[in-house]
């Protein structure tokens, strides 16, 4: 089965004290099957909000939300519930529930689905707590467990009933570094093995960076640029992306800019992606064109799968215009930043 | 000894006092809790945003419940009279007392229930919510459960209120403690009547109390 979720002109707004306060305007937006899409934005971006409409816990005040082609906002009760069934959903503070176990607590969906017996329910849950790491932790109380458990324990019971869609709201903001890194990856091992379409929302770079495939920038209740991960982030054009960008890479541009001032030459800004980022470009082109270059800023990294590379160069000597057009035709990106 | 110590005092009426306090307290307790739950779930579900907010019909559980609360419980047992006799056949006695400890205690409680209710995170709600659970489930599966501890110390507080209440129920011929420490203790000048049953008072509070805290400890995961 695919699940597209399709955004089609969806508008919300909020009701307070008699002015319609709008959260989110003119979403368009098409999320594919089994893909991990992020949406990043800063608080009071509209992100948790547009997250929720996936699952109507908000309902939008405009537009259509289809799923699988289905307008969901014309939805009865009956066929909501069905829904939701169908899409999990995992939370910033897990939403546990306190006074059921953990194995109680996986069991909850399946028993409100009401549809297997108790021998069944057990073993689902006794699966479910293996793929998450859990098993040993089963009759223990969420009290009990450390913040990265009691998130693995949100992610067992989000696929209890077997969904298609798994809803992620800020699931690692609560977390240490570590904790998120493993998260992550029980996500993405998620995605992989049982082609579930994940959407998450988060203020972090780094989540945004490390799973997903493609990705929404919100500012202000709209979407201000979205595509896949390198793209975005390799190439902000808005502003918002770029400060998520500098602020994920402790750089000022202000200050760069401050401290390149004295350093002559051109400065340009090279892209690797893939596997040109191991490749011996840089000295070749700079051998066969007899320019000389300095490194005055760099990256070298990972966007999920892709490993990438970014280098701020200042370039002097020989044929420039010649090595840039080299870079160009050995598939890196040239952005220059400053001419002569 | 105890005769010299305690001269005034009538183990056989004690015991009869004891026995009515009891089956006061039990009685009451039992209708109060069966009909408080339910209206405390309606006011906590009734009440703004939340699962099915009806201002208008909150606002009216309210009110009723805050005029419930506002009458003195010496009045109420006197107002409802006719209403008691109508219920239990008479006015008189521990069946004339249980309907006003009822219908004074119920809204007390009611609104503890709804006060616990709302202390349990509204996250957990949603996430029973988008698990696709009907309102139904939401309450016995998840509200209930997780306002459990809250409860049962609104029930503790509540017995312990239903237990002063109950003192009053010399008025119409009740019995119990309350009653035997005005009519003999303080009409009569038996002090020694006055301590004794204040003491067994207390220690009926006390062994509330005590179990409540019990329970709540028990039933606590968090």
């Amino acid at each position: 089965m695919t699940t597209t979720i399709q955004f089609k002109n969806i508008h919300k707004s909020y009701r307070v004290s008699g002015q319609d306060i709008p959260a989110l305007s003119g979403i368009d937006l098409t999320i594919n099957p089994g893909e991990i899409f992020g949406m990043i934005g800063h608080s009071g971006a509209g992100k948790s909000t547009l997250v929720r409409l996936i699952n109507l816990l908000e309902r939008p005040s405009g537009g259509e939300l289809l799923i699988d082609g289905d307008d969901i906002t014309r939805f009865d009760d009956d066929a909501l519930r069905a829904l939701r069934r169908r899409i999990g959903m995992i939370f910033q503070h897990f939403n546990l529930l306190s006074s059921k176990t953990v194995a109680d607590n996986v069991a909850f969906p399946l028993r409100l689905a009401g549809k297997k017996s108790r021998a069944e329910t057990d073993a689902r849950v006794a699966e479910l707590l293996a793929r998450v790491g859990l098993s040993e932790h089963a009759s223990k109380y969420p009290s009990q467990l450390s913040g990265g458990q009691k998130q693995r324990v949100g992610i067992a019971r989000a696929l209890a009933t077997e969904p298609k869609i798994l809803l992620c709201d800020e699931a690692t903001s609560a977390l240490d570094p570590q904790t998120t890194q493993s998260v992550l990856r029980l996500l993405a091992e998620i995605n992989r093995e049982l082609g579930l379409t994940i959407v998450l929302i988060t203020h972090e770079m780094d989540v945004i960076r490390t799973i997903c495939d493609r990705v929404a920038v919100l500012d202000g209740g709209k979407i201000v640029e979205h595509g896949p991960v390198a793209d975005v982030f390799l190439h902000p054009k808005h502003i918002t992306t770029k400060r998520f960008v500098q602020e994920s890479e402790h750089v000022d541009e202000n200050e760069q800019n401050d401290d390149f001032a004295h350093v002559p030459g051109r400065i340009v800004r090279l892209t690797f992606r893939g596997e040109a980022t191991y490749e011996p470009v840089l000295g070749k082109v700079a051998r066969d064109c007899g320019v000389d270059f300095s490194i005055l800023a760099g990256r070298i990294d990972r966007i999920k799968d892709t490993p990438y590379g970014q280098l701020t160069l200042a370039l002097t000597g020989g044929d420039i215009d010649a090595a840039l057009a080299r870079f160009e035709s050995e598939g890196l990106t040239v952005e220059a930043l400053r001419d002569a | 000894m105890l005769e010299t110590l305690l001269p005034n005092v009538d183990w056989i009426d004690l015991w009869q006092a004891c026995h009515d306090t009891f089956s006061m307290l039990g009685w009451s307790l039992l209708f109060t809790l069966v009909l408080g739950l339910p209206l405390g779930v309606l006011l906590f579900l009734t009440g703004k945003r939340q699962l099915l907010s009806q201002p208008v019909v909150y606002g009216l559980l309210s009110f009723v419940v805050n005029v419930l609360r506002s009458v003195p419980f010496v009045i109420l047992l006197i107002v409802m009279i006719p209403l008691t006799t109508l219920i239990t056949g008479t006015s008189f006695g521990v069946a004339g007392v249980v309907p006003p400890l009822v219908v004074g205690a119920t809204p007390f409680f009611a609104r503890l229930v709804e006060t616990a209710l709302r202390e349990v995170d509204r996250g957990i709600i949603e996430a029973t919510q988008a698990m696709g659970a009907t309102t139904r489930q939401i309450v016995f599966g998840a509200l209930l459960p997780e306002a459990l501890p809250g409860i049962l110390a609104a029930a503790t507080v509540t017995a312990i209120t239903l237990v002063s209440y109950s003192a009053m129920s010399g008025l119409v011929g009740g019995g119990g403690l309350g009653d035997l420490a005005v009519r003999n203790g303080y009409q009569r000048f038996q002090t020694d009547v006055m301590v004794v049953t204040v003491i067994l008072l207390l220690v009926l509070v006390q062994a509330l109390q005590m179990a409540g805290d019990r329970l709540v400890t028990h039933f606590s995961r968090k």
